[in-house]
């Protein structure tokens, strides 16, 4: 595990989070959330509770979020859970953070798809900047690492940047969106190709052109 | 090629708003409540006929499976529908544009699918990942429930039927179907021993049927325009039109909707611009996604993409993603990330698959420097006989395939490198 991120020490981390509880407005989510499962069945929520109580912990640091053990043993209390089996889930699961992150969470697809299109060079990028994988940049601002398939293999190599992907990435898009970022602009979101919209094939779609100017409704050709 | 006026999913770009409106004018929602007025099992025997198998990769035939559901539940024990939409698999991005462009037919699909199958209520489990998907299938269906699609009397059917998101948080192994209803219970998604199958004893301990949402969302489709229209494309046992996913080196990665059983070359040809390079650059192709072996350029070419096709050369289907490697590919190294990405998402309950994928990974390692002596060879392609078949669920078989499909085809340039790293090559000079 000698890549296993930095975990604040116990003391400190009770001492900042210690009191944690949902917001009004993350309670309320959180309910919601809870009412899908039959009574009795709350626990198929803690997924979704884990995920709200990284979000309001990223609102609260400015950062994407983690999961410190104090919020952990909130969510499992919240659901009537043992801390054990929450703490399960939360390892478990890939998205949830167990250590600080960044302002940004940048997170670069490498499996196949994404290497053959050029994801090596989206690292490049990001290593030039000075993001280290699995670190988090001195001034907090970014947090590097590599994932696995993100499902967005006809639009590759892409990134996902805390809540937003961007795809159809190079060298130069990756560094423009990193710098914009770091100056507070808003990247544009999905494909970075001018005039492509979504994964139609770059140039112009093969197949179903009625669609791009209107709402074309295809039943009148049966 | 397939006529636009016969491809299921038309707004698969996104150029057209995914809301209701704008999907109730494209024909989806057009009188729910008659296709369903055929009653439970004229549905399924519909679904059957039109030869309808499983888009998730498996292919199961999708009628059938619905088939094996209880045909009276009880209140304490009802059915349920999981519709699987933790599309996770290298190469597969297809689920994804149903759920962000047309998720009106997904949830329609759910209704018709869970009423056939007597289901209480649907959970589409979305992966993680999808942030931005997750937030447009949530609004889709708060935009079926207050139009009185969803809920008590849902579509006016008199049918009462629930469809609830779930949202995953990053495991790929919560594709496979009882480790998604494991996740879903609230868990680590590990999966379960079968039997009990699913349909016994699945969420909940209730009867449980899991579908891929391609297999969902094309269902309305299939009961309006009936089920011989469906069969009517594609060869024998392999029916119907289907997403396919291309990445990797050609002009112009794309998702499209073509017949099945389309030829390699056609489709290539016809929507993504030809190789990178020309024909001549082709190296391999992988035509199922990350799971199932590569094919050789040369025996791929003119392969069917149906079903039986890719069987034909030893591969597989799957989920129809089709990653094309041209001649600049580093071979042994694109086979060992994957390699190195079912070592990630070994759920670590078996042995043989949390122990093997990560030793076959280090000794893939090994063989892309070349590093390792020509015997380790036979040994891996050993091991990945061990690891297959001797797992819980299919991620085992799914690490080994992959390794053993470049043993099978590549062998010599893996042997090339072992010598080259030894310096062979200098000496066979000398003599």
């Amino acid at each position: 595990m000698a890549d296993a991120a930095h975990i604040p020490d116990e003391t400190e981390t009770r001492a900042k989070w210690g009191s944690f509880a949902f917001s009004p407005e993350f309670k309320k989510k959180a309910d919601i959330f809870i009412g899908r499962y039959p009574a009795g069945r709350q626990q198929s929520a803690v997924m979704a509770l884990l995920d709200l109580a990284q979000r309001q912990v990223g609102e609260e640091t400015q950062t994407q979020g983690w999961l410190p053990v104090p919020v952990i043993e909130y969510v499992a209390g919240y659901l009537g859970m043992p801390y054990m089996r929450t703490y399960e889930v939360a390892t478990f699961y890939t998205m949830y953070n167990l250590a600080p992150v960044g302002r940004f969470h940048v997170q670069v697809c490498g499996t196949t798809p994404c290497m053959l299109r050029g994801s090596d060079d989206i690292i490049a990028a990001c290593k030039n900047r000075g993001l280290v994988k699995g670190a988090t940049t001195p001034d907090g601002m970014f947090t590097l690492n590599e994932v696995e398939c993100m499902g967005n293999c006809a639009s590759a190599p892409m990134v996902q940047i805390n809540d937003d992907n961007y795809e159809d990435l190079d060298y130069d898009s990756m560094t423009t969106i990193l710098r914009d970022l770091a100056e507070g602009k808003q990247p544009k979101v999905g494909t970075q190709l001018p005039g492509r919209h979504t994964v139609e094939p770059y140039g112009g779609a093969t197949t179903l052109q009625a669609m791009v100017d209107k709402n074309h409704d295809y039943r009148g050709e049966y | 090629m397939l006529a636009d006026k016969d491809r299921i999913f038309t707004n698969l770009y996104g150029y057209q708003d995914f809301g209701l409106k704008a999907a109730q004018a494209r024909g989806d929602w057009d009188k729910t409540a008659n296709l369903m007025k055929a009653g439970q099992d004229a549905i399924i025997e519909e679904v059957k006929a039109s030869g309808l198998r499983g888009r998730g990769g498996a292919g199961f035939p999708t009628g059938m499976k619905w088939s094996f559901m209880p045909k009276a539940p009880t209140p304490e024990r009802p059915n349920f529908l999981v519709i699987n939409a933790d599309e996770s698999e290298p190469g597969s991005c297809k689920d994804r544009e149903i759920i962000r462009h047309d998720p009106h037919k997904l949830i329609e699909g759910a209704l018709i699918a869970g009423f056939a199958m007597r289901a209480r209520a649907a959970y589409i489990y979305i992966r993680g990942e999808y942030i931005f998907e997750a937030k447009v299938l949530e609004k889709a269906v708060a935009e079926a429930y207050s139009a009185g699609l969803l809920g008590k009397n849902a579509a006016k059917s008199g049918y009462d039927f629930d469809v609830f998101v779930h949202r995953g948080a990053g495991a790929y192994i919560c594709g496979e179907e009882t480790a998604m209803i494991e996740s879903l219970e609230g868990k680590k998604g590990q999966p379960r021993l079968k039997p009990p199958f699913p349909a016994g004893a699945g969420l909940y301990g209730c009867p449980t049927t899991v579908n891929n949402v391609e297999s969902i969302a094309v269902v309305p489709t299939i009961l309006r325009r009936g089920a011989a229209w469906f069969k009517s494309f594609g060869r024998e046992n392999n029916h119907g039109t289907k997403l396919f996913q291309i990445s990797g080196h050609v002009e112009k990665p794309c998702v499209v909707e073509e017949e099945m059983g389309i030829p390699f070359r056609e489709l290539i040809e016809k929507h993504c611009g030809g190789i990178r390079g020309g024909w001549d650059n082709l190296l391999a192709v992988i035509p199922g996604g990350s799971s199932v072996p590569l094919v050789p350029a040369a025996m791929m070419m003119d392969v069917p993409i149906d079903f039986d096709g890719c069987k034909e050369v030893g591969s597989g289907l799957g989920t129809a993603a089709v990653i094309v490697m041209d001649k600049s590919t580093d071979i042994v190294r694109a086979i060992s990330r994957l390699s190195y990405f079912y070592k990630h998402e070994s759920c670590g309950q078996c042995t043989p698959c949390r122990e093997g994928t990560g030793w076959m990974w280090r000794v893939m390692e090994k063989m892309r420097t070349g590093n390792a002596e020509i015997g380790d060879i036979d040994t891996l392609y050993d091991v990945t006989k061990q690891v297959e078949g001797h797992t819980i669920c299919a991620l085992g078989d799914a690490a080994a395939w992959p390794i053993q499909g470049l043993i099978k085809h590549f062998r010599p340039e893996m042997e090339r490198r072992i010598h080259e790293a030894k310096g062979d090559d200098m000496l066979e000079a000398a003599e």
